[in-house]
């Protein structure tokens, strides 16, 4: 990428309830990243988290928006949705917690595993939550092991 | 490393994708039915074993580099699920053995990997 095209953006919107189309978004991101030249492990770690996040808002949420922004040395992904919200984000950060209904483990997934495996693949993570309005992920990738700069 | 082929005799298994290249290789296997423990923990590469028959698989398997998916127990997924995976290259294998009986038949493999079988 040359300095004057070198950051990339796209929205993708994702819509609650909607398990038909569960991983396409993240799929997608996967597939840009790959073509923009990331490494391999960071497009798997952004791709992890990004749909981490998109089942996040199909199994708990309204609707969302997820804003990836790529420039050089960093993949930042932004998921703004409309929803219940967090009430206690700290719980919902230990791993195995989870208010995931039967119907939603039996696709393989509420395992109390996804807010805290976005954590682990991000370098940088914030979460902001207001209950009854939505929840607001920030998380920031360092591609091509730039990992500590 | 273990090769489809390999699989597929080990395992007494079909083949359900066409196109397929019997030679893809697997570095380590990985078995749940929980794709939430497939994003955290299969290593990229990884040969999944697993009793959840639904489209996630094949999603959650691009997402985390999963290289191919063994259906346990007798389990297949849709025609369209096996369309999917065929379109991204994803090898689908159906086994009528148990969840256990397939692993414990990939630890007789690993050196050491009989520990804890009765």
């Amino acid at each position: 990428m040359g300095e004057a095209e070198s950051v990339y953006r796209k929205e993708f919107p994702v819509r609650g309830g909607d398990f038909a189309k569960a991983g396409a978004a993240a799929c997608e991101i996967k597939e840009l990243l790959k073509d923009l030249g990331i490494d391999a492990a960071s497009v798997r770690r952004a791709a992890i988290v990004a749909y981490e996040s998109e089942m996040n808002v199909i199994m708990y949420a309204r609707e969302a928006r997820m804003d990836l922004t790529v420039s050089p040395g960093k993949v930042r992904l932004v998921v703004d949705d409309r929803g219940p919200g967090i009430p206690d984000i700290e719980l919902a950060l230990t791993e195995g917690y989870s208010t995931a209904t039967a119907e939603m483990r039996e696709l393989g997934f509420g395992a109390g595993m996804g807010l805290p495996n976005i954590k682990r693949n991000a370098d940088v993570f914030a979460i902001d939550s207001e209950v009854g309005r939505g929840t607001r992920l920030d998380i920031t990738i360092r591609t091509n092991g730039h990992h500590t700069s | 490393m273990i090769v489809l082929k390999d699989v597929l005799a080990l395992l007494d298994g079909e083949l359900l994708t066409s196109g397929t290249d019997p030679g893809a290789a697997f570095r380590k296997v990985f078995a749940s039915d929980l794709m939430s423990d497939v994003l955290t923990s299969a290593e990229p590469g990884s040969l999944l074993l697993t009793g959840l028959a639904n489209a996630h698989v094949v999603s959650t398997c691009r997402v985390a580099d999963v290289a191919g998916v063994v259906f346990v127990q007798g389990k297949r997924p849709a025609s369209a699920v096996v369309a999917e995976a065929e379109a991204k290259g994803l090898p689908l294998v159906a086994t009528k053995m148990t969840m256990f009986e397939a692993c414990a038949r990939f630890a007789g493999l690993v050196e050491d990997g009989g520990h804890g079988r009765g």
